[in-house]
């Protein structure tokens, strides 16, 4: 079993799969999911706001999605 | 429902899909750009409707907000869920759906498809953008693709005539079979969303296959571009050359229509006789929207800049450049678009506030909007700082520019102390989020960016014509009678303005600002055609082709004029900004509220500004 973790704190220009979604409060997980999230799609960690990595933005399916902390802690992703 | 009863109204189509996939590129494209509903630049946040004949067969496209899913986390999302559904009020149901997407993002999207079927109503798939997708090294087995989903899927380039060409051959056999009852109609999902999006990726997973670039041109941009500091430098750079812009291209173009309107007020001096008609003419009319429609080159400038970083696709980065900051202040992200549009008018900013998604937050966005710099304050900054700030040169940079820079970020400052507050005591609540796309850069369409151009100088003229050219009128009438006036405080317009004065007299305004003012209410710009007709008339000494400005110079000191810019950085008085709140908050609240609170802003900043000018000896 290969560690996993919050894409959040995915380092900068890695790659990971995403194996699920944390439970969250309110609509998060499908908001993330209908944007194109899910289970099995290879996620890149490209840029960072100036402030604590937040927002950040993904590389995913060959979109760039922004997203701020809170709702990157909700994905959580393993290296490949 | 008989053929011919349906006929007599034409097909409707509803154009559903993700933000940003060319669903407004391909409603301008097929009507024309001749929408019913009003169409403010930027982000789609109510439906439009436009009609076009397609070989004899009436077709009505309805344009949509952009939405991912069929859940509605927001108002706009909400429209065009509800007009896909015929919830609309007065709105009957779509005959059928086009749902478009971006088909370089068809992985990623495909599963909002799927849940599109569940409409109930005959649908296609049009892959939007092919050409691009192919740059990307996207290819799209389209056949195989059709055959999976069970639906019609057409691919198209929305913004090429030949690339739509595919798509209207498809149309017209289509809407025959709509109205002939016979098109057919899609099976229904009914798994969950992750099932939905396992079932699109392995849908995508057969018909799709992509060459894995290092790196697209979109890419190798956005390194520089949404660096954290660079991409901030850049944003301050792009705003800020676009403030010099708007004042060191437009001088010639003034001095043309400033021009023209002195020949115009000689012309009408010569051929109609001496009396009130003439006065009205040249005093009233000519001078009072003459001195607003003089910005009209200083608007599209301005506008220019903003329409070329929507269309190219950099406002959504400027967005998430900025959110760092707004995280910090614990307002939306998406509040960035809502107020970027607000610098064009507030009216179609806080409209576009309905992208947020948590009451509270959208608010407060609503609550902001009036601080940033709108273009009807433009004249109004025009008037002043090119009557008191002299046009010298500070290092590289002219120096009116540097002041309408700084009453912009003035603006933006106490837009973010405001909410800082206002989230911390009225509007306490849920934390917010981001979650946007960065759409790809895009070379703008030619022809929608000019459309957009002349769309803005349109609304900017309409309002001279519906409203300065009124309320000249009236001030014109109430500063000219009674007939026997010695001075304008004799005037009905004095008279009024008399009752203003003891308040305003503490910040520095005159009994002119304060006649101005009050038309004023009716927009913000309107003081300055006030102030043109009052100083028109008043000016008996007969040298009338000055210009207001050359009047205010000698007229005001430069404590009130300051305090006079300092007042517009808040200005209250708007009552369309008041309505569209009244709107869009369901009640009185909210308006009176942001009455109120830019009031006191506004009274005390003039204040601030005259005194401390005075006591620095200005």
């Amino acid at each position: 079993m290969k560690d996993r973790f919050s894409l959040y704190t995915l380092p900068k220009h890695q790659t990971a799969r995403i194996t699920g979604f944390e439970l969250s409060l309110g609509d998060s997980e499908t908001r993330l999911r209908e944007i194109g999230f899910a289970e099995g799609d290879i996620v890149k960690a490209l840029h960072f706001g100036l402030f604590g990595r937040n927002p950040m933005t993904v590389s995913l399916n060959g979109a760039l999605i922004a997203l701020r902390k809170s709702d990157a802690q909700i994905v959580q992703v393993e290296l490949i | 429902m008989s053929e011919l009863d349906i006929q007599s109204r034409p097909v409707r189509l509803a154009l559903l899909g993700a933000p940003n996939c060319g669903k407004t590129s391909l409603f301008n494209a097929l009507t024309g750009g001749r929408a019913k509903v009003a169409n403010y630049p930027g982000v789609t946040v109510e439906y439009r409707k436009g009609e076009f004949d397609l070989g004899g067969l009436s077709l009505e496209l309805l344009d949509l907000p952009g939405v991912y899913g069929d859940c509605g986390h927001s108002m706009d999302e909400r429209v065009a869920i509800d007009a896909v559904r015929g919830k609309l009020v007065n709105e009957r149901a779509p005959d059928a759906i086009l749902f478009m997407m971006d088909a370089s993002h068809i992985t990623t999207h495909l599963h909002n498809f799927l849940q599109a079927k569940n409409y109930g109503l005959p649908i296609i798939l049009v892959l939007n953008m092919m050409d691009m997708a192919a740059r990307d090294g996207i290819d799209i087995d389209v056949t195989q693709l059709e055959a999976q989903l069970g639906v019609p899927v057409v691919s198209c380039v929305a913004v090429r005539a030949a690339g739509r060409a595919h798509l209207l051959d498809f149309l017209k056999a289509w809407t025959g079979e709509i109205l002939r009852g016979s098109a057919s109609y899609p099976e229904t999902e009914t798994r969950t969303l992750k099932d939905l999006q396992a079932k699109a990726r392995s849908i995508t997973g057969a018909t799709v296959s992509r060459i894995e670039k290092v790196d697209t041109f979109t890419q190798k941009i956005d390194k520089v571009v949404l660096h954290p500091v660079m991409g901030l430098l850049i944003l301050l750079g792009i705003l800020f050359v676009m403030f010099q812009a708007v004042y060191t291209w437009s001088g010639p173009v003034m001095g043309l229509i400033e021009g023209a309107i002195g020949l115009l007020q000689t012309g009408v001096n010569a051929i109609v006789p001496e009396g009130w008609g003439r006065s009205l003419l040249s005093d009233g009319i000519i001078a009072g929207v003459g001195s607003v429609i003089i910005f009209l080159p200083q608007i599209i400038i301005l506008f220019a800049f903003i329409l070329l970083l929507e269309a190219s696709g950099y406002m959504a980065r400027a967005a998430f450049l900025v959110d760092t900051l707004m995280a910090k202040i614990g307002l939306n992200g998406r509040a960035f678009i809502p107020l970027l549009s607000s610098f064009a008018c507030a009216i179609p900013g806080i409209m576009a506030a309905r992208t947020i998604e948590h009451e509270r937050d959208r608010i407060t966005t609503i609550l902001i909007s009036p601080l940033m710099t709108c273009a009807a304050r433009w004249p109004v900054y025009f008037l002043i700082i090119g009557a008191f700030i002299p046009a010298s040169k500070v290092g590289l940079f002219n120096l009116q520019g540097l002041v309408a820079f700084g009453l912009v970020i003035m603006g933006i400052v106490f837009a973010m102390i405001m909410a800082f507050v206002f989230k911390r005591t009225l509007m306490r609540g849920k934390k917010s989020t981001l979650l946007i796309e960065l759409p790809s850069y895009k070379t703008p369409v030619i022809k929608d960016y000019l459309r957009g151009l002349w769309d803005r100088a349109m609304i900017f003229m309409s309002r001279a014509g519906r409203i300065i050219l009124p309320a000249s009128i009236i001030i014109w009438v109430l500063a000219s009678y009674p007939a026997n006036a010695g001075s304008i405080r004799e005037t009905f317009a004095g008279k009024i303005g008399a009752v203003l004065e003891p308040l305003l007299k503490p910040i520095g305004f005159n009994l002119e600002i304060a006649i101005s003012l009050i038309p004023g209410m009716a927009a913000r710009e309107v003081v300055v055609g006030a102030l043109g007709t009052i100083y028109a008339l008043g000016d008996n000494l007969g040298d009338n082709e000055a210009g207001l400005a050359a009047t205010l110079q000698s007229a005001w000191s430069l404590p009130t004029a300051l305090a006079f810019l300092a007042w517009f950085v808040f200005a209250p008085q708007c009552l369309s900004t008041l309505a569209i709140i009244r709107k869009e908050t369901n009640g009185w609240k909210w308006p009176l509220f942001a009455f109120g609170y830019l009031f006191v802003l506004a009274y005390i900043a003039a204040g601030l500004t005259y005194h401390s000018a005075l006591a620095l000896g200005l």
